[in-house]
């Protein structure tokens, strides 16, 4: 269902929306948190990241983003060309540039919702902010994009989550928000970390339908990453697993649960069946 | 049938001056056969858990241990209760003092209770005991939490619960919190102290997978109603409330390989 045109290694040029070529990243004491890593993403395209705690899949979301925190250094390169933008290499570029790229270039949906929007400030204005700065809406335009983009993300009732604070909504409500505010800025390359693990299971089957059919919709390219390999292939065709900052496989989501060939795939996928097959029931 | 441990029977809670968090909830805990307390954030899951831990008091209703009902005052019961009855929370993270050793937080229980094993010597044997039963070196004692991972954290927290040897342990989402290799090397461990100790969990999950795996009986709460309970087999296998089917519908799986022709 996924049009093709994501691939991990290094594979050069092309007209790839991000392409990540040896990405490397430091902590302090020069320990290796992200090995040469590489990976590209076409306009529209889908790619997963799969890796347990302390792999390096958040670190390399906030590598793109231009937003490691301070004290590690990084090198490489993170390539990002959108359509309307200078194509941009994030790494050594200045923070005044990466504003202009964050939003329309690339932007992040996060796992906790509650943390990821002000806590002060109402949702309604909230999302008025990426619209006001993004597609340039004043007054009465501006109030009546913020309920199209909350109907958008199928909030039941728009008008009352604009007047409301984060604390008064649920945890999937907010992260509807989260994501019309990331869809907001009409980026060309949407980044979701972890967007469903804070959420109970029928409200993650919601949100995981509404992401799929908006990236659809919208054309845009998905990197998806997560620690459940059942949520990442629900999501996308092609991923890349990630074992301590290192890209130990690489190919077809199908492939790599059903054969995996590196033994902590190997281990990852095994522990995985374990329990999803608790869930077969052979009984009438 | 074996006569119930621990019974929560026909309980209700609520908050003052708010709506009930749950209302007329019976569950029996029979040795050997482990519960599941399962539904979403909010359901009253915890709550309940807390009510059977004797750390908060039903509204209404009463929760039955060993046949008489549970009442905080009574200090000979409240004792038999928590030598009988020991927990393990979720957050492997902040469930262990950060200050102490982990040979005096797993002795922690023997220390508290009294119990007539209080020589030096013998309390250090209880405590080996209950670290080899987890997997961890004896060594593993004069450490301190913050040297382990979130997994052996999680031991740690099972060796402190287990090391006054409880009939039942009452767990709160303990394997969520980890990562699923982690997560399978816990549920295989509680499952042996299962059959090695007869040790009767009563699990809370959001996790369906994890209770497939270890419980024999599932409970499935929804605002703090249980819509569903009995058999894990036929609750997950044919479920028959709506609130069931929309639960086990959600989760998502893993794919398995198309026959090859389409």
């Amino acid at each position: 269902m996924n049009p093709p045109g994501a691939s991990g290694g290094g594979k050069k040029g092309g007209a790839g929306v991000l392409e990540v070529i040896g990405l490397t990243v430091r902590s302090g004491e020069g320990r290796a948190l992200v090995s040469d890593l590489s990976f590209a993403i076409e306009p529209g395209a889908r790619l997963g990241l799969i890796g347990e705690s302390g792999s390096g899949k958040s670190l390399t979301a906030l590598a793109i983003m231009g937003l490691l925190p301070a004290g590690m250094t990084v090198s490489g390169s993170i390539v990002l060309d959108a359509p309307g933008l200078a194509r941009t290499d994030v790494i050594g570029a200045a923070e005044r540039h990466l504003k202009g790229l964050r939003g329309r270039g690339a932007t992040v949906v996060f796992q906790e919702p509650l943390t990821a929007l002000d806590p002060l400030m109402k949702i309604g204005r909230q999302l008025a902010e990426p619209l006001r700065r993004v597609r340039g809406l004043r007054g009465a335009a501006l109030r009546r994009a913020v309920v199209t983009a909350l109907e958008e993300v199928r909030l039941p009732t728009p008008g009352r989550v604009a007047k409301a604070y984060p604390h008064e909504i649920s945890g999937g409500q907010r992260q509807r928000v989260a994501i019309a505010m990331a869809l907001a800025c009409e980026p060309a390359l949407l980044i979701a970390d972890e967007p469903t693990t804070a959420l109970d299971v029928t409200v993650q089957a919601e949100v995981l339908a509404l992401l799929d059919g908006l990236v659809t919709a919208r054309g845009m390219a998905l990197l998806f990453i997560s620690h459940d390999l059942a949520v990442v292939s629900s999501v996308t065709d092609h991923v890349i697993v990630l074992k301590d900052g290192v890209a130990v496989e690489t190919g077809d989501v199908l492939d790599i649960v059903t054969s995996p060939r590196h033994p902590y795939t190997r281990d990852l996928v095994t522990s995985a069946r374990r329990l999803d097959s608790a869930l077969d029931w052979t009984h009438p | 049938m074996t006569a119930a441990v621990l019974a929560a029977q026909g309980v209700g809670f609520a908050y003052r001056g708010s709506g009930p968090v749950l209302a007329d909830v019976s569950v029996e805990v029979t040795p050997g056969r482990g519960v599941a307390l399962v539904g979403e954030s909010g359901a009253g899951k915890t709550t309940l858990l807390r009510l059977l831990l004797g750390l908060a008091r039903p509204t209404s209703g009463r929760i039955v241990f060993d046949g008489a009902e549970l009442s905080p005052r009574d200090r000979a019961q409240m004792r038999a209760f928590r030598r009988g009855v020991q927990t393990v929370f979720q957050d492997p993270y902040s469930s262990l003092d950060p200050r102490q050793r982990v040979g005096r937080i797993v002795a922690e229980p023997l220390r508290s209770l009294g119990l007539p094993t209080t020589r030096p010597a013998s309390m250090d044997e209880h405590v080996a005991a209950a670290l080899e039963a987890v997997g961890l070196a004896p060594e593993t004692a004069r450490r301190y939490p913050h040297e382990f991972s979130g997994g052996q954290r999680q031991r740690i927290a099972i060796a402190r619960a287990i090391v006054c040897e409880p009939r039942v342990l009452l767990a709160d989402e303990p394997v969520s919190a980890l990562d699923v290799s982690t997560r399978v090397r816990i549920v295989d461990l509680l499952a042996e102290l299962r059959e090695t100790r007869g040790l009767t969990v009563v699990m809370v999950s959001h996790d369906l997978a994890v209770v497939a795996t270890l419980c024999q009986h599932t409970a499935v709460l929804e605002q703090g109603r249980i819509v569903e309970q009995g058999d894990t087999a036929a609750v997950l296998g044919s479920p028959r409330h709506p609130y069931t089917r929309r639960l086990i519908g959600s989760v998502p799986r893993l794919p398995h390989r198309p026959p090859a022709n389409p």
